[in-house]
This record gives structure tokens, C-alpha cells and sequence, in this order.
């Protein structure tokens, strides 16, 4: 059994808005080993995000606040430490990177500042070192010219490329955990095949754990070795990656398999995607039983009475669903 | 091949960009830089490429939401480019589009009721407010929403349903073409599925055509019957959907294809990774637009523009090399 990382258990982040409480979070466990690439798939509004940012506590309080649930990093747990601690595990041992390279990047300060700015924070460098350590991180993600790119601003990069300077700058402190949230959902399928490619290259280099979250199945069944699911809020489905293509068992997980159209079946072309119908529930009073229920074909009265828990159906393969 | 219902020549589109005091136009953005197609009757034609490759420009010009700069489309005998505004506004009642942001779209101000009837107002298609309202029920009941549904506002609606206001909007006049500007882009995966079920059974009821531009080849691959390729203004392959994604001819066709993730964890592909960026639109490379970043590239291919050919019957390609 590899060591594990991270260790979310119970986890349960609520949002205190003007219309009510927003249960985003609502007990989620899941973990990540050590060298594994864990995906987070699900819908927008499924709480992926916000688990994510739990894990570095880069959510606002209040609206946000943990309701419940423990965040174990090395068996350590998050929740308690106060901003100094965290900033020590920030970009040292946990890194992030999100959708948007322009939001997240500064406008103002060259890429090169921004990522020597953390090198500094972190690592203790001059600013020379710093400024000539951050040349180095931009040509190890294939930045062409680092020399003079350094020395450029956000605006003046592509999207693909300015994807590789937030990797750069996550990688600058060579983290043990990579948060990446929806890193190329933003990009062509041709960058898209790029920056996949570096964050796998970057993982060997460097030997970190990477949590995926991203709505495609396409890109985690081509770059995750086990997946969680996720609907409104809690884990349906979690499971290694070929059993969870091969034989997925939440009726939710086999609405989604189905339900994207694949580009390798041209043969059977014209057959019809399978939907689910209707919308995910709101988060403002989800329902009392399993999130699913409404939108779910084989839906019994069972499943309105309570959330089924997750239960063990093969090795390392767990499913929230009383069928 | 069926008749045709609409056909697009040598199609142009230079956006001039001026800066400095006298607004001096200095250089052209060639978005659409001579595109030909043809689509005929009940046909969906789909339009593949990276963002920035002209596809929306593309379909925008045939509609004249944008003026194009030279070039003919041929719709019903009449050349579109050069019709008056009278005449224009006839030719609105069979050309319709659906735009990708289901949230930019819909004037936030307008019930559903209120943007549904005011195509059917303005081309006077109601003889009284009680036909007109039956005719708006009528509408939202073939694209799957409630009657009640009338004196709702925008915001009251998921992305999913603001897609289906819009294609309820496009359809009240009844259009012959419908051009598809990415309508399920932005849409989550299982809401995606039912609006591309929609477009199909809609396309089926009324015998409608459609132009789908999209950049998910997958969900083009299942919904068109014809796909053409784009690439910096230019088409660079067009071909029967099948016979696209089986054999495809032109090496960035060929790249894209494998740049798509497979949703199933035992399909192991080779991937055509192409280095860098699409180049500057402002200034194109010479000859083939592609040979910067063509796998094949000969140093002729910078000196002479390939011409879309029927390399096998129904299969267009522009590559000197290929086919």
C-alpha cells in the first residue's frame, strides 16, 4: 500500500448567502497516495472547486466556513493552522493551478517577477537567484527563448503558454501535491494534448501527486490512475480508472460515460447519446435522500429516505448507490 | 448529393485594425481568408477548429451579421452579400443562428414570452396577441420547457434551458438553415447530450439545415454528416464525417484527431503532438498556412498555397502532399 498524502475526511464546506446556507461541500472523503493522479470528475456546481480549495484553505471566510471534516496532509490536519502555517505549506508542498492562466496571473509584473516572487517567499533566494531560477523553470515547461520571455508580461503570452508559466511557478518550489482545477479547459485540444503531456512529464521529473479536477472523462481516462465522482456535493462514485470505464456502477457515473459522443466510434455513428434528464438539485436544500434520486431512471422509495453510503463493490472501488 | 440549399464562394473577412490619432488602418486581421463550401437541404454540415481559425466569423458572415469583405453566398438563388436591408430582413425569417453563451444571449430585461414572439412580431407572423401567445407556448413545448415558462425571466433558467429558450427563439420563423454557433460549449456534459438530442429530433420534425461550428470534434463528428476543417481563415479538408475520421487526409485534420481524448482508459492512441501556436492571423504564414507546424513540411509548402482538391470523391483536401 502506497503512503498517503492527503488524507479528506468528512470534509464539509457551507457558504452562508443571502438566500441560505449552500451545503457545496457535504462530506467528502477521498485520499491521494503518494506518485498517483487522482481525478475529481462532475458537474459544474458538484463542489469539485471547492474541495480543491479547501484543501489550501483559499476560500473566503465568511461567506465560507467548515462545517465538519478533517483535511490530513502527512497526518497532519489543515484546518486548525493559522495563515503563517499554511503559507509554509502553500507552493512548497501543495501547489495549485486554475482554469483561467490570465485571471490568475497578474497583469502588472512580468512573468519572470511573479515567479521569482514565490521563490523568494519560499526558498530563501536573492533576487538574481531567484530571477535566474525562474529562467530555468520556464525552459523545463518548454518556453521558447526563457532568457528573454522572463522578462515579459501575462498579456504577451498565448493562452497555452501562459498555462505553462502557472505551471512553472507551481512547480518553482517543487511541491509534493498538485492541485491542478480544470487546467485546459480553456484550451484547443491540440494545447489542450500539450499541457497534459508537461504535467505528466513535470510528475516523473519531480515525483508529485497530481489532483485532477475536471468535467472531461475523456482527459481523465487518458492521465488518472483512480477517480472520484462527485454529484452536488458528495462522492457518489470512486474508483480505480479502468473500473471505472470498464464497469461503472453509479447510475450517474453511467449516465456520463454514455452520454459524451466519441470521436474512436465512428462506426456506430448514428446512434443516439443517452441523456440524463433534468438538472442537478440545488444546493440551497438538497434533498433529503440520495442528490440523485430525482434524475435517476431505476429511483426507488428507498432512495429518497436517505444518502446511501459509500460501499465497497471491488477492490478499491466504491459507489454511493443502494443497487 | 441532395439539392443545395445554400452555397458559400470564396468568402472573405479582413478586419482592419487602425490605432493613432487619424484611426490610420495600418494592417488586417485575415479571419476568413477564402472559404468555400456548399450544404444541401437537411444537411448538417459541421465546422471544426482551434479558436481564432474563423469559424464564427464564418458563420456570422453568412447570416451578414458581419459584413464580408468579398466573396458570394448563394442562398435561394439570391447572392446574399448583395442583398438591401428590405430583402435582408426576408432572408432573416429562413436564416437563423444559436449562439454559444446561453447567459450573453437572452436580453435580460425581456420575459421568455417576450423573446420568443418578437422575432414572430416584427415579421409579422401573428395575426392577434392570443396567436401569437399560443404560437410562443407552442415553441417552448417542442424544445422541451413548461407553458408557464412564458412569464419567466432569463436568469430564472439553467444553462441548459437558456439553450433551449435560444433554440425556441431561432425556430419560431421557421428557418431553412440554422447556423450553430457552438451551442453546447458551454454547457455541462449530461445537459449537453440532451441539447444535441434536441438539435437532431428538431432537425428531423422540420427538416431543417444546419451549419454546427463547434471545436469539439466528437460532438461535430456525431452530429454533422459532412465536417469541414479549418485552419487561419482556410478550410483545409471537407469530407463525409465517416470518411473524416477514418481516414483523415490533411496532417493538422490528422493532429486534431489525435489530440482528442478518448473517454476509455484501454484505448492507447498514438499522438500527433504539434509544436507551438497558431500563428498570427494578422500576418499568416506564407503558402500552406499550416507549414509552421506541419509534420510533413517540405520547403516548398512556404511558397505555394495548396488548393482545396477532391483528392476521392466527396473528400476535399489543401495539402500538396496528402492524398
Amino acid at each position: 500500500m502506497a503512503e498517503t498524502l492527503l488524507d479528506i475526511r468528512g470534509l464539509k464546506t457551507w457558504f452562508a448567502t443571502d438566500d441560505g446556507l449552500v451545503r457545496a461541500v457535504d462530506g467528502v472523503d477521498l485520499h491521494i497516495d503518494r506518485g498517483e493522479t487522482l481525478g475529481v470528475v462532475g458537474e459544474s456546481g458538484c463542489g469539485k472547486t471547492v474541495t480543491a480549495r479547501s484543501v489550501l484553505k483559499l476560500i473566503d471566510m465568511p461567506p465560507g466556513r467548515f462545517e465538519d471534516g478533517q483535511i490530513l496532509w502527512q497526518g497532519r490536519d489543515l484546518i486548525p493552522l493559522g495563515q503563517d502555517e499554511m503559507d509554509k505549506i502553500r507552493a512548497r508542498e501543495i501547489a495549485i493551478i486554475f482554469q483561467e492562466p490570465m485571471t490568475s496571473l497578474n497583469p502588472v509584473y512580468t512573468v519572470g517577477h511573479q515567479i521569482a516572487e514565490v521563490l523568494q517567499q519560499h526558498e530563501k533566494l536573492s533576487r538574481k537567484q531567484a530571477i535566474q531560477a525562474a529562467v530555468e523553470m520556464l525552459r523545463l515547461v518548454n518556453i521558447p527563448n526563457p532568457q528573454k520571455r522572463v522578462h515579459d508580461y501575462p498579456h504577451q503570452f498565448s493562452g497555452g503558454m501562459r498555462q505553462r508559466v502557472m505551471i512553472a511557478m507551481a512547480m518553482s518550489c517543487k511541491p509534493k501535491l498538485l492541485i491542478a482545477d480544470e487546467p485546459t479547459t480553456a484550451l484547443d485540444v491540440t494545447i489542450q494534448a500539450q499541457i497534459l503531456e508537461l504535467m505528466q512529464e513535470m510528475k516523473d521529473k519531480i515525483g508529485m501527486s497530481v489532483m485532477l479536477i475536471t468535467h472531461a472523462m475523456g482527459v481523465v481516462a487518458e492521465t488518472c490512475q483512480r477517480v472520484v465522482v462527485m454529484y452536488a456535493g458528495k462522492v457518489v462514485e470512486e474508483a480505480p480508472v479502468e473500473a471505472l470505464f470498464g464497469d461503472p456502477r453509479h447510475p450517474y457515473t453511467q449516465g456520463l460515460i454514455r452520454s459524451i459522443p466519441r470521436v474512436d466510434r465512428a462506426a456506430e455513428h448514428k446512434e443516439r447519446l443517452e441523456s440524463i434528464p433534468g438538472s442537478v438539485p440545488s444546493l440551497l436544500n438538497p434533498p433529503t435522500g440520495c442528490r440523485f434520486a430525482s434524475r435517476c431512471k431505476y429511483a426507488m422509495d428507498i432512495c429518497v429516505r436517505g444518502m446511501p453510503p459509500l460501499k465497497e463493490v471491488g477492490p478499491g472501488h466504491r459507489v454511493a448507490c443502494v443497487l | 448529393m441532395t439539392e443545395t440549399l445554400i452555397s458559400v464562394k470564396n468568402l472573405k473577412k479582413h478586419f482592419a485594425i487602425s490605432s493613432g490619432v487619424f484611426s490610420r488602418t495600418h494592417d488586417y486581421v485575415h479571419a476568413v481568408d477564402g472559404v468555400s463550401f456548399d450544404i444541401g437541404k437537411g444537411e448538417t454540415l459541421g465546422l471544426v477548429g482551434e479558436s481564432g481559425c474563423g469559424k464564427s466569423t464564418t458563420g456570422r458572415c453568412i447570416l451578414r451579421l458581419i459584413e464580408p469583405t468579398s466573396g458570394e453566398v448563394w442562398f435561394q438563388g439570391a447572392d446574399v452579400t448583395r442583398l438591401g436591408s428590405d430583402a435582408l430582413r426576408q432572408l432573416r425569417r429562413d436564416m437563423q443562428i444559436i449562439f454559444q453563451d446561453p447567459y450573453a444571449s437572452l436580453n435580460p430585461r425581456l420575459t421568455v414570452g417576450a423573446i420568443i414572439g418578437e422575432a414572430l412580431q416584427i415579421h409579422g407572423l401573428a395575426k392577434s396577441r392570443k396567436a401569437l401567445e399560443e404560437r410562443v407556448v407552442e415553441l417552448l413545448e417542442t424544445v422541451g420547457l413548461q407553458p408557464d415558462h412564458l412569464f419567466r425571466f432569463p436568469h430564472e433558467f439553467s444553462g441548459g434551458q437558456r439553450q433551449r429558450i435560444g433554440i425556441a427563439r431561432a425556430l419560431a420563423v421557421e428557418p431553412k438553415l440554422v447556423v450553430c454557433d457552438e451551442p453546447v460549449s458551454a454547457l455541462d456534459v449530461s445537459i449537453q447530450a440532451q441539447v444535441i438530442n434536441l438539435l437532431e429530433d428538431l432537425q428531423e420534425k422540420f427538416g431543417l439545415t444546419y451549419l454546427f461550428i463547434a471545436h469539439d470534434l466528437s460532438v461535430v463528428e456525431h452530429i454533422s454528416s459532412r465536417v469541414a476543417v479549418m485552419y487561419l481563415g482556410r478550410v483545409v479538408e471537407i469530407a463525409p464525417s465517416r470518411a473524416l475520421y477514418d481516414t483523415p487526409l490533411h496532417p493538422y485534420t490528422e493532429a486534431l484527431l489525435s489530440a482528442v481524448p478518448i473517454p476509455d482508459p484501454t484505448v492507447k492512441r498514438k499522438r500527433i503532438m504539434l509544436q507551438g501556436d497558431v500563428p498570427n492571423p494578422i500576418r499568416p504564414p506564407s503558402g500552406c498556412h499550416f507549414h509552421t507546424r506541419c509534420p510533413i513540411a517540405k520547403p516548398d509548402c512556404a511558397q505555394r498555397d495548396p488548393e482545396l482538391l477532391e483528392k476521392r470523391p466527396g473528400h476535399w483536401v489543401a495539402c500538396h502532399y496528402r492524398g
